[in-house]
């Protein structure tokens, strides 16, 4: 059956489009632990809160889940910047990263679970949007548009975010305070300070993704689970924290659990994230774009 | 607890949980206090590698679940052929899986920085999870039935059985702990968590350390999962993978102090009785979300956790007074 050429090129087209949301869902651990070194596995359930706005939205004043994405960026921001702030002063300062500042994360992560499953229950949710069931077909290849629109969305955040980080003052502070953060200091940056725009700037991504995640299917509150494996294994098979190296990885895990849902059963789908992750951190942990270690 | 002290304290808890199944028939105990010692095994196992050398495992669910299918696969395997084999079996089998699976996840990441055997073991329990929801021999999503066997002589219902069994686990796990934390192994790990590189410099032997804490924990892991098909009788992928699990085991130390073999005691028996109180009167989803605001209450506000705590307390009062 991988013969078939209508099956093999569908496959190939799902796995591009999923692929580009996937680099939405992982640009902003890949600033938080790239760039900032800041383990956050909470990151797929704050997407996940991002879902639930689109969701809130959308079904009492008929937003469009994109346009909620947007709406609510300054409010992730806020949030972003005060969970820095929490962890810088508790965790970072005292070098307490490591262990409790995991454990911080990993009790943050289940925390925004329960509450909304406390809020809304386990059932499904999705938004109305009128692209969401259409279906455009070139030659074989479908191109359903609730896979077109977030890869659009997540193609347009991710070279804004790429053009924000290379182009300004504040993006390239980002860049340098991974490198050498005394430098930095000696140019009139105080760390600190922009670390916790940084992580703000993370977080702001976590709400256009969940709004996308929403538009891809419907979303019950333990479903970022699955995806801490995949933002993982993207941002570091990217080569931690370079925005090119994360959106080609995201291609390539897309595509590949897009063969593997399409020829060996969906089931097996979660596996293949890990399976790279596993290989990649034995193999070459410094990903594919990074410099041997 | 030095010396004989501890031992002491061991006689005296198997003698109280042997009379406690001869005299209460209130089966409610009985579970109550299988789930605080299961909690209890993973807590301290978790801390055997967590706590004493800083590489935190988020997969505690997947080594749990490992050891609970190595006895629904071993079960079916043996009736197949005839036998039918008693608890320590299954559970001797589920320590050697357990372990060989620590050992593996520790000797592909424990080179590496302790996040990346975070994730490693967050990816290896989605791994595991995914092969048991497709691996039709264990009944895969559908789940699979196990038969509760009589109830060995001296002990009127089997989940008395099981209660004495994971007592006398739980005491191993804590003598096993202990024992490391007093040994030179002990303060090597120490060692390897205070400054990696200067432990490694001094010679200790970082690398060969870690491995034989992960596969300890590992092992531990698995055994507490071993009895748990008898307990609940039925276990499909969601029950034995449960998220609940994986946290409570780093709840538990972080709460009892990460430093200390009896932290995850104290941690244990403290959470473990609160939530079972806690899900019987008011809800179950409380319950849940308790552990998750405790969790990052302590790691913010007492990273030592108690023992930590009123170790400094007491310090602090012996300079004053």
């Amino acid at each position: 059956m991988i013969t078939d050429p209508g099956l093999f090129l569908n496959a190939v087209v799902a796995g591009i489009l999923l692929g580009g949301f996937y680099a939405a869902v992982a640009l902003g651990l890949s600033i938080a632990f790239g760039q900032l070194d800041i383990v956050n596995i909470a990151h797929p359930a704050f997407i996940i809160i991002g879902s639930y706005f689109a969701y809130y939205f959308g079904a009492h004043y008929g937003f469009d889940p994109v346009f909620t994405g947007i709406l609510m960026t300054p409010f992730f921001f806020v949030l972003g910047m005060v969970v820095y702030r929490i962890y810088y002063v508790s965790f970072e300062r005292t070098g307490q990263e490591s262990l409790s500042g995991l454990a911080f994360f990993f009790g943050l992560m289940f925390i925004i679970e329960v509450v909304l499953i406390m809020i809304y229950g386990v059932d499904y949710r999705l938004v109305p949007a009128s692209y969401i069931g259409m279906n455009w077909k070139i030659g074989l290849v479908d191109f359903p548009l609730r896979m077109a629109v977030p890869f659009v969305v997540s193609m347009v955040m991710t070279i804004s975010l790429y053009l924000f980080l290379s182009r300004t003052f504040i993006g390239r502070a980002i860049l340098a305070v991974s490198q050498d953060r005394q430098a930095l200091q000696l140019m009139g940056a105080n760390p600190i300070r922009i670390k916790q725009i940084a992580f703000g700037l993370a977080l702001a991504t976590a709400s256009i993704a969940g709004a996308l995640l929403i538009i891809i299917g419907p979303v019950e509150p333990s479903i970022n689970r699955e995806y801490i494996g995949r933002v993982f294994a993207i941002v570091v098979l990217g080569g931690m924290g370079s925005i090119t190296g994360t959106v080609l990885a995201a291609f390539i895990l897309g595509i590949a659990e897009s063969f593997v849902s399409t020829f060996a059963g969906p089931s097996w789908a979660p596996a293949v994230a890990f399976g790279i992750l596993l290989v990649t951190l034995a193999v070459r942990p410094s990903g594919i774009l990074g410099r041997a270690s | 607890m030095k010396g004989w002290g501890f031992w002491i304290f061991v006689a005296l808890a198997l003698a109280a949980g042997f009379v406690f199944t001869r005299v209460s028939n209130n089966e409610y105990y009985f579970f109550a206090s299988y789930i605080v010692l299961q909690s209890l095994i993973m807590a301290t196992a978790w801390n055997i590698l967590g706590g004493f050398t800083g590489y935190v495992n988020f997969g505690s669910a997947g080594f749990f679940a490992v050891g609970a299918y190595t006895t629904i696969a071993l079960q079916k395997y043996l009736r197949s052929l005839g036998f039918d084999a008693p608890l320590p079996v299954f559970i001797v089998a589920a320590a050697a899986i357990g372990g060989l699976i620590g050992l593996g996840a520790g000797y592909l990441t424990l080179r590496l920085r302790g996040v990346y055997f975070a994730i490693a073991t967050l990816a290896l329990a989605i791994v595991a999870q995914t092969f048991i929801s497709n691996w039709d021999y264990v009944g895969a999503a559908k789940g699979a039935y196990i038969l509760t066997p009589d109830p060995p002589p001296l002990f009127s219902s089997y989940v008395k059985y099981l209660f004495m069994t994971m007592l006398v686990l739980g005491l191993l796990a804590l003598a096993i702990s202990r024992y490391i934390t007093q040994s030179k192994f002990g303060r090597g790990l120490a060692a390897v968590r205070d400054d990696e590189v200067a432990a490694e410099c001094m010679g200790v032997p970082t690398l060969r350390l870690k491995l034989i804490s992960a596969t300890v924990m590992g092992a531990l892991m698995g055994v507490a999962g071993a009895p748990y098909p008898f307990f609940v009788t039925f276990v499909d992928p969601l029950s034995a993978f449960q998220l609940n699990i994986a946290v409570n085991s780093i709840a538990m130390p972080m709460i009892g102090g990460t430093a200390f073999w009896y932290g995850p005691l104290v941690g244990a028996l403290l959470l473990g009785t609160a939530q079972e109180v806690i899900s019987v009167t008011i809800s179950s989803e409380i319950n849940v979300l308790l552990v998750g605001v405790v969790l990052v209450s302590f790691v913010i506000l007492a990273p030592k956790g108690l023992v930590g705590l009123f170790s400094d307390l007491w310090r602090r009062g012996k300079r004053d007074g």
